[in-house]
């Protein structure tokens, strides 16, 4: 997939500058569609986590418990990715 | 590969919106299938022989509370993404 897109695909001068506009557009929508499957995937763990019986409306906790659910899942990504780092380094490495 | 250069700038942008679309529709499709197993699973305890009323109703919510819980979490996730980079 990656290779369809990058520039060794696109030869020609004059062909350049239209091909650098569908590479910069095909590079945000990826970025968007990527930061979209981050948010199907937190929804689905932390709509788990906070919401008990659907009714009328989402009250402040609900609200309250998904933001915090976002910010700690990502703080415990933080942890465990520095931890696991420093753990490879004092083993030597691999 | 190759034609891809010798696009005219109304078949990029026909290109261009064609993606767009089909991003579209697969967010909404991965919508659509995370709330029928969220809400299924929230709204029918004891399946029976039809979806009764209060089912129904218990579903309907549903919906409009995962979505507004989409949009939170869209809001949390953006606002965090930020705050990272000025972090930085």
């Amino acid at each position: 997939m990656s290779t369809d897109f990058d520039s060794s695909s696109f030869s020609g001068l004059e062909a350049k500058g239209g091909d650098k506009d569908l590479q910069e557009f095909l590079m945000a929508e990826k970025q968007k569609a990527q930061f979209n499957a981050q948010i199907h995937e937190f929804n689905d763990f932390c709509w788990e986590k906070c919401v008990d019986k659907p009714s009328n409306k989402l009250d402040s906790k609900t609200e309250t418990c998904l933001s915090n659910c976002v910010d700690r899942f990502i703080d415990v990504s933080l942890l465990i990715t520095n931890r696991f780092a420093q753990l490879l380094q004092k083993s030597g490495g691999m | 590969m190759d034609n891809l250069s010798s696009l005219t700038g109304a078949q990029k942008d026909e290109l261009m919106d064609q993606v767009k679309q089909q991003i579209a529709v697969a967010n909404a499709q991965e919508l659509l299938t995370k709330m029928t197993e969220k809400c299924f699973k929230k709204c029918i305890s004891k399946p029976g022989t039809s979806l009764d009323s209060s089912e129904q109703k218990c579903v309907a919510m549903c919906m409009d509370r995962y979505m507004d819980s989409w949009n939170l979490v869209s809001k949390a996730y953006s606002m965090r993404i930020q705050r990272e980079r000025t972090h930085l």
